[in-house]
């Protein structure tokens, strides 16, 4: 547990010491909040739709990109091999790395109640109900890409091959229920489960449901769980 | 260096048959050695030859195809986690977070080693004085120089003051005076730790350690202190000699009036000739060569006898040369 908590502020500490985690930031806020305040005032609304129906969007890309670099930087310059030579788990490693991501979306996402102090400014008869799972459902979302991304970066030292990989994985889950209509029947309710925005609208809908929270951590275990075996993999190479 | 009479003899280290295959290449093939307490071990080999690839077996950072390693009389395997605390290991390329400070990269590494608080200052304190780093210690790690970002690889793999340190090639790049420092450090640690290391370098090799272990293609040639390879494996020695007043055919006449000599060159030169002869150690010529060139009113300038070194045993053994 202590080298978990470890890794986690080294992490952290690099992302904040460098570029990348304002860069991000900025830059994720920055795109939420021209598509939210775009529609915003047209609709009249009081809800936080766009926003919930953007952010998915905007994750396709942003969270490849933050988690392209994670293992394969690190195999690529060759601290892997420190870090796999101290006592070090490979699954403490894998999440340290993992809840440091976690915790870069999580403040991505917080600076997005910007917009919701906006609606509590403008809005009326706001269900603050849909918006607790609305948030719930993205960061759930944000997790199950990353633990995609962070498998990703685990198979390769290359971290533009890391990040195509990543958008792979993430576009299979994220289009597979928009191809419903091609399907078979017999398979349409299995592919239909394993989509990620079939979960994420059910959650966004105000209902929590152990369905989807099941399918949630079972993607991020099965994923995080894949890493680790990736990473073990060196050893038999 | 001769062995040092005060050092423990446990044995820490022992390789049985170890195998490592990449695929259809065989890396490193059925190689047996054990390494004592108190011995700094190099490991010296062509690049390529198997060094890296055992050291990387011997700290847990690879698993082997086949063979038995016990560190401590643990098994590599089985026990590869508590293995991992009594080890330090320096990869060969040193490998650094150049984005971290050099503070916080050693806390980050103790931390992990469950050194904290009152320890940590303490071990801090240890290594920054043993490692000279503490101009750098608030600097970022990619602002520092190579020798600096050496002298902090091998801060981190000693944080925790481990029984075994692994150095893989500790002194590659580094200019003369950081060798020498270097050097001296690891001879130092070699007084109370088993040290390991790997170089290409043979006047390293030569300079600090006990023991030698010649590897090639993924097999051990030679093992020993290098008095005793140097003493097993010596070849003819070579005699260089600077001749002023004679002429080559006198000179080619002393292979004659002297048993068991072979001129090999005679080459003119600036004075005279310059000759090389070669003999057996038993069969030392000097004398006689001496007497003649008396005898024959000739100068001598210059006589030099050169016998193998660790270089001319390392070509012999692996037919390269150290550098290859």
């Amino acid at each position: 547990m202590n080298n978990i908590k470890h890794i986690y502020l080294k992490e952290l500490k690099s992302y904040f010491n460098g570029p990348m985690a304002y860069i991000f930031l900025v830059i994720f806020s920055l795109v939420n909040g021209y598509f939210f305040s775009n529609t915003f005032f047209i609709f009249g609304q009081s809800d936080m739709r766009a926003l919930f129906q953007i952010v998915p969007l905007v994750y396709l890309f942003f969270i490849p990109a933050i988690t392209m670099g994670i293992i394969s930087k690190e195999k690529n310059i060759g601290t892997m091999e420190v870090m796999c030579t101290l006592p070090i788990k490979d699954h403490e490693l894998v999440i340290g790395k993992y809840l440091s991501i976690l915790s870069l979306l999580f403040v991505g996402l917080l600076l997005t109640l910007i917009m919701l102090f906006n609606l509590i400014a403008v809005g009326t008869n706001i269900d603050y109900g849909a918006i607790f799972t609305g948030y719930l459902g993205l960061f759930l979302a944000g997790s199950v890409y990353a633990s995609m991304g962070i498998f990703a970066s685990s198979l390769t030292d290359n971290q533009v091959v890391g990040f195509i990989i990543a958008i792979f994985f993430v576009l299979i889950f994220f289009l597979i229920d928009k191809m419903l209509i091609f399907m078979p029947n017999a398979i349409a309710g299995t592919i239909q489960y394993l989509s990620i925005d079939y979960h994420l609208s059910n959650i966004s809908r105000g209902v929590i449901d152990s369905r989807n929270l099941i399918y949630f951590f079972s993607m991020i275990g099965l994923f995080l769980l894949l890493t680790i075996e990736s990473l073990s993999s060196r050893k038999w190479n | 260096m001769g062995q040092r009479p005060f050092c423990k003899r446990n044995k820490m280290i022992e390789v049985k048959n170890l195998i490592k295959n990449y695929g259809p290449v065989k890396a490193v093939q059925a190689i047996n050695f054990s390494i004592s307490d108190g011995e700094i071990v190099g490991f010296l080999g062509a690049n390529g030859a198997g060094k890296s690839t055992t050291l990387k077996i011997l700290s847990g950072y690879l698993t082997q195809t086949s063979g038995q390693i016990k560190i401590n009389n643990l098994d590599i395997i089985k026990d590869s986690h508590e293995i991992k605390k009594m080890i330090g290991y320096l990869p060969e390329s040193n490998p650094l977070y150049n984005d971290m400070v050099v503070y916080d990269l050693l806390e980050f590494t103790a931390n992990i080693r469950n050194i904290t608080g009152e320890k940590f200052k303490q071990a801090l304190h240890t290594v920054v004085e043993q490692c000279g780093l503490k101009g750098v210690l608030h600097k970022n790690v990619g602002a520092c120089s190579k020798g600096y970002k050496q002298r902090i690889g091998l801060a981190c793999a000693m944080i925790h003051n481990p029984k075994i340190l692994i150095l893989d090639e500790p002194v590659t790049g580094l200019d003369p005076n950081q060798i020498v420092e270097i050097r001296e450090l690891i001879k130092n640690l070699g007084k109370e730790k088993l040290v390991l290391m790997s170089s290409h370098i043979l006047q390293e090799i030569e300079a600090t350690v006990d023991r030698i272990i010649i590897i090639d293609n993924g097999q051990i040639v030679a093992d020993g202190s290098t008095k005793k390879l140097i003493k097993k494996h010596k070849g003819n020695i070579q005699l260089s000699l600077e001749i002023k007043g004679a002429t080559k055919e006198k000179i080619k006449k002393l292979e004659d009036q002297i048993e068991n000599i072979k001129i090999n060159k005679i080459n003119k030169s600036q004075f005279g000739h310059h000759v090389e002869i070669e003999y057996l150690e038993k069969n030392d010529p000097r004398e006689e060569i001496f007497k003649i060139i008396t005898k024959s009113k000739w100068i001598l300038l210059e006589m030099n006898p050169k016998s193998d070194n660790l270089e001319d045993i390392f070509r012999k053994l692996t037919g390269k040369n150290i550098k290859a």
